[in-house]
Parts: structure tokens; sequence; C-alpha cells
């Protein structure tokens, strides 16, 4: 095994940490486990540094959290195929490492905003497995009342959830511009994946962004197929963390959750420091197809998939960090996968029995601190009263 | 004796001075109030509506954009310069600013205004001349204001900078330069007009006329030629598209039986249109002695030559016709 492992002795952690507690300090460029060991620049004289401290408790964070999203994923996949989910539900098992290690690598005062594949982030942002299934079993415990399913979820500080492909990227760029108008020393990441990477409006944003120096982490998640289209049929150019031209930019391997956490915070830090937006790929893969009621399998092979879950599994490559530095012991890692089975189960089972919202909802929340107006039914009878939120 | 000689003094505003003013006053009031669009800074407005205000309020508030979308705790205006160009920004003014107060179960509320001049113009052709008032009201989420006047501007104007949710503010350019009274109320910083609620501004017996914008104008002096021939006309001014004062105009008809809606729209699937099924569905159907009449702009794309253009939109020739028809004299 070639890799480093050291005592991190400081004085203050002596003090503060138990001794039984330590870390590990890595050298990425000997870690054999990582698949794609730089970073790839553009613009940028340096990129994010090339070796990472993770510390026990950061490690079990992750990977409680990766775990998580992924056993919530695949709760939803099977509440769908017994149709207690309806409509759209895009999956995102795969590409947890990408959702945890930006909420590693960014403050909670910070901003997020996705495309449709947002359980993840929904869930990182700080809802709980229950309110997301709820949401997406249409009840009223849902994150959303049941109004807005799969594809808009709302926390504080996330902004869903947009069905809109490409849309969500000039949004990022407005909440990043309400971050330098109000001088608070926040940022927005605005993800999006490759194949909005070719919408105009995105193009418009980083004139905008770079520009006026937003302090805007334009994120690429790349996990090569935009629908059923992989890159090299969609894109004259592939080089995504290229496409910002003037905007600098990164590539980083979105599978490893230590990868992303540094090259998030390395982002995070040009933006705060005033030097404008800055692009970030974070290449990745997905298990699922595109969405539920695609397959996944009539553009690209089932053995390729099988070779990304057995060589690049997000959660497996944590795991087999932590375990090969004894940092956690396989038992401790399997008592914690039974207490996510537990949330998660716990969860179904209130997205399941939780009532559908009633009725009344039909029209509440048009408006915000609004009075209230008629509004029509289905029928020149049905005369029914606007309720607004406030 | 001070105010005798104020009341004396009656103050002509334009249109665009009022809304300078709207602007001027809400941003003064409120610190995450602030405007951006095409050439409103340093142009100082290609309507020059925000005339002066960059030179006030500076580059923070007042910003030129190429052309964008702002959320998260602020409250911008956002300026097309025609709402003909906000085609290019209406998915994020549909899908991401109308619906998501509620596919966020009012987590989210979004506190923006697009304004800018909607409608014909004088000789800027069919790209440049569409009403977007339908394409807008029919959207839920979204509230649709069309002044006509200067308090009118300025009251709206400021209600819609003060709402909590999305406002297309539709103004008309060929108004910007008209002077009307301004009222000491209106002139005030605190002069707030109801969004959703229509003024009768000319009251009357015979016939209601309904209208928004400009051709407001173009009823108020149909109206006062019918006058002399013994026919009293109900003015009303819609304010609001979207919610729309539909009790005022079941009122009014209720009164007078006749109903003439004016629009310088498209007449398909229009303002009039929704406001003949309204009065269908609704009490005043059965006070009609006449099938409502709808006056609206030319169903073509606007043309360039100015007798083409000027036979393009309702006149006031054809408002008239249209209410002795009604009225079968």
């Amino acid at each position: 095994m070639s890799v480093l492992i050291e005592y991190f002795l400081n004085i203050t952690d002596l003090v503060s940490h138990e001794l039984p507690h330590f870390e590990g300090l890595f050298s990425r460029r000997s870690l054999r486990r990582c698949v794609s060991l730089h970073c790839d620049l553009h613009g940028l004289e340096e990129g994010p540094a090339d070796t990472a401290v993770l510390t026990r408790d950061q490690g079990l964070s992750y990977y409680r959290c990766m775990q998580t999203i992924r056993r919530m994923e695949l709760k939803a996949d099977q509440l769908y195929k017994q149709k207690i989910i309806r409509g759209f539900c895009h999956l995102y098992d795969g590409q947890e490492a990408c959702a945890a290690g930006i909420e590693a690598g960014i403050e909670r005062t910070d901003h997020v905003i996705t495309a449709y594949r947002a359980h993840a982030f929904t869930y990182t942002r700080g809802v709980s497995v229950r309110e997301i299934l709820a949401e997406l079993t249409g009840r009223q415990g849902g994150v959303a009342k049941g109004k807005g399913g799969s594809m808009h979820m709302y926390a504080p500080h996330f902004y869903g959830g947009n069905g809109i492909v490409g849309a969500q990227v000039p949004l990022g760029a407005g909440i990043a511009l309400a971050c330098q108008y109000q001088g608070n020393g926040q940022i927005c990441v605005a993800l999006y994946g490759d194949g909005a990477a070719n919408q105009g409006q995105l193009f418009e944003t980083y004139n905008m962004a770079a520009l006026w120096k937003l302090p805007c982490v334009f994120v690429c998640e790349n996990n090569r197929y935009g629908m059923g289209t992989s890159v090299e049929r969609a894109a004259a150019s592939t080089d995504y963390y290229k496409r910002g031209d003037f905007i600098p930019g990164l590539r980083v391997d979105g599978m490893d959750v230590l990868c992303v956490r540094e090259a998030t915070k390395f982002a995070a830090d040009h933006c705060r420091s005033g030097k404008g937006p800055i692009l970030m790929e974070l290449q990745t893969y997905r298990y699922h197809g595109h969405s539920m009621s695609d397959p996944g399998v009539s553009y690209r092979t089932r053995e390729e998939v099988q070779e990304v879950r057995s060589k690049n599994d997000p959660i497996s490559l944590l795991k087999e960090r932590m375990l090969s530095n004894n940092m956690a012991s396989a038992e401790e890692l399997k008592e914690i996968d039974g207490e996510i089975r537990k949330e998660v189960d716990d969860a179904a089972q209130f997205a399941t029995s939780d009532p559908e919202p009633p009725l009344d909802d039909l029209c509440k929340y048009i408006y915000h601190n609004s009075p209230p107006v008629q509004v029509r039914g289905t029928n020149p009878w049905a005369k029914l009263q606007s309720v607004s939120s406030s | 004796q001070g105010s005798f000689i104020d009341a004396l003094v009656v103050l002509q505003m334009m249109v665009r001075d009022a809304l300078n003013q709207a602007m001027d006053e809400e941003l003064e009031r409120d610190e995450r109030v602030f405007l951006l669009g095409e050439e409103v800074a340093q142009y100082d407005g290609a309507y020059k509506v925000s005339r002066g205000l960059w030179k006030k309020y500076g580059d923070q508030r007042i910003i030129d954009t190429p052309i964008s979308e702002v959320r998260a705790g602020l409250r911008p205006i956002c300026e097309f310069m025609t709402f003909n160009f906000s085609m290019q920004a209406i998915d994020q003014v549909i899908n991401s600013a109308a619906k998501t107060c509620y596919m966020s179960a009012g987590f989210q509320a979004v506190p923006i205004v697009f304004r800018g001049p909607n409608g014909s113009s004088a000789g800027v052709a069919a790209q440049h001349s569409q009403c977007f008032a339908a394409w807008y009201a029919h959207c839920p989420g979204l509230k649709v204001v069309s002044p006509w006047n200067s308090e009118d501007a300025k009251g709206l104007l400021k209600a819609a900078i003060r709402d909590d949710n999305p406002v297309v503010f539709m103004e008309n350019e060929l108004m910007y330069g008209v002077p009307f009274e301004m009222s000491e109320e209106a002139l005030s910083k605190d002069f707030v007009l109801p969004i959703g609620k229509a003024k009768i501004e000319r009251p009357g017996n015979h016939v209601t006329l309904v209208s928004h914008s400009r051709c407001v104008g173009h009823c108020l002096d149909a109206a006062a030629v019918l006058a002399k021939e013994g026919i009293e006309c109900e003015v009303i001014n819609l304010r609001s598209i979207r919610p729309m004062d539909t009790d005022a105009i079941e009122a009014s008809v209720m009164k007078t039986n006749h109903l003439v809606t004016v629009e310088g729209g498209w007449p398909q699937f229009g303002v009039g249109a929704e406001i003949c099924a309204k009065i269908m569905e609704g009490p005043a159907f059965n006070y009609l002695d006449a099938p409502v009449t709808r006056v609206t702009g030319v169903d073509i794309p606007m043309p360039y030559a100015k007798i083409l253009e000027d036979n393009s939109v309702p006149q006031i020739k054809d408002i008239i016709f249209s209410i002795k028809k009604t009225l079968n004299v």
C-alpha cells in the first residue's frame, strides 16, 4: 500500500481531540485508488493544493451523507416502480461525491442552485429525507407541501430544483449579484450538466458574471450523457471547464469527494477574494438513466455502467480509503449503513402514509403577501379564492 | 394663505416623469430596490424614463445590462427596452418568476418588476410593436398592470415595486411625453394605487367602455364627441389586467346595459375576449341589451407605412362607430 499515513501532531489538536482520533494526511499522487489525480487548469496559474487533510469526523460525515443520498435515491427508484411516485424523477446515484463534496467546500450561508437532478442537493442543504420523499410522493408533508414535486424543492439558500435546462444558470449569477450587492461575502454555486453546457443563456451569463466579477462558481456536472446523447455527439468541445473562455476553469474527478471538496474550496476562495467567477467541471457518472422513464442502456452499455460501479464508485472509494487507513472499522460503517437504512425506511413509510394535500391547497401560494383574489375553477360556478403566503 | 396659493397651482407631469418619480422614491425608501436594463444608467434610459437616477444612486443600484435576471433578497426593477425583447427572457418571467412562489408552497417569493414600453409605437414596424398584455395576463403567478396617465404610472409603479410578487408593468412609448395633472396626493411619496382596481374615468349611463393604456385616452375623446349627440359613455380605465376588476365592469354594465371593450392588441385570445367571457359567466350577462363589442388592433403584423400603421390600431372614429352599432343608433 503506497499510501502515506502520518499522525498529524499539532498542539491544539492534542488538546482538543481525543488520542484515538487521528487524521490521515494524503498525498493524492501516491494514492493508487484515485482515477484522476491531477486537476486540469484553464486560465489559472495554480490550482488547488495536491494534498488534502481528511479527519475521521469528516470522513464519517461524508460517508454518511453520500450513503444517505444513495439509499434515498434507490428508495425513490423503488417507490417510482411501485407507482407511488409519478411524473419526473431524475436520480443522482453515482454522483454523490459531487453534492457531498460541494457542501463540504462551502459555507452554510453560501447559496446553491441546480437543475432537475436535485434531490441530493436538497438533502445536503438541510432538508430531511422524509420531507424529500414525501414531496416525491406528493404529500402535504413534503418540503413543498406537494406543490412542487421532484424538480421544485427549495430550502434556505437553496433555490431548487429547476426544470428548464440551463435556466438556473442566469438565476445563479443573479444570486451572486445579490451577494455582491449586499457585500456579505457569500458566493453562489450554480450547477448544470453537460447537456446544458451548450445553452446560449450560459454564455450570456458568463459574459455578465465576468464583466461584473460576480462571486459565482459555475459547476458543470459532466456525467457524459445529456439524456441519451453522449458528450461526443453533443459538443464541439467537451472540455467543459474551458467553455467559460475568459472565465478561469478547473476540471477534477467528481467521483472523489475529497477532490470535489478541495476544488470547491479553491473555487470559493477565488470568488470570495473578488477575482470574479470561476468554472469547475466535475467528471462524474450516473448509474440510472436520465430519468425513471429511461432504462439508460440504449445509448451506453451495461458493461460501462458496471465498470464504473466496481472501479469508481464514490462511496466505495471513500470507504476503502477510510478502512485501509484505519480511520474507521468495517463494523462501524456497517452500523452507519443500518442507521441510514432505518432512516430511509421510516421516511418512505411517512411518504407513503402521509395524506395528500387538501383540495383547499389548490389556490394557495399563487402570490406572496397579497390580498385574496378570485380564482376561476374548471367551470364558471367553481369560484375559488386564492390564499397567499406571508 | 400658503395653501390657497397651492390650490391654484396645478402641477402637470409627463408620464415618463411620473415613472421616474416613482422609481426615485422607491429607490430612496428601500435599499434592496435597484434598476437594471439596457441603457438605463449612463444613457439615462432609452426613453429617458430613468434619467438622473444613475447620477443620484450610482453603479450599484442602477445597472446597465446586456440582459439578465436576479433574485435572493433584493427587489429588482428589470427594464425591457420594449416588451418585444422580453420574449428573449420570457422563460425566466414565466417559469422562474411567475411559478416559483406556488411551486415552493410559498417558500420562495419573487419580488420583481418587469417594466418597459408595450404595444404599438410610431413607425417601428412589426417586430417592435406587439402588445403582450394577453400573453402575460394568461399566466397565474404574475400580476399584470397597464397604466394610462401619470397618476396611474406613478401610483401603480410604486405598488408594483412594493409588491412581493412578479409584476409585469406595461408602459406605452407614445404616452411618455404626454403631460397630465397630478393631484397633491399623487405627488406625495406614499402615493400608491391598489393593483387589481379599475377607475371610472368618466361616468355615464348609456354604454360602458372598458380599456387600458393609451386607448383610455381615445375612449375619453370618443366619449366627448358622443356627448354632444346625447350619448353618455362610462369610461373605465382597467389599470390592472391581472387581476382584473371584473366587479367594476359588471356593476357598470348592469347600469348601462351595453359594453364595448377597446384595446390596441390583436383580437384573438385578447383582453377584450377575456372580458366577454367573464361577462357571460357573471350576473351582468342578463343586463346586456346587445352582445359585447370588441374594438381591437387589426389582426396583422404591424406595417410600417404611416397610412397603414394608422389604420392598424383603433382610431377614435372606430370607437364611435362601434358604440353606435352597439347602441343600434
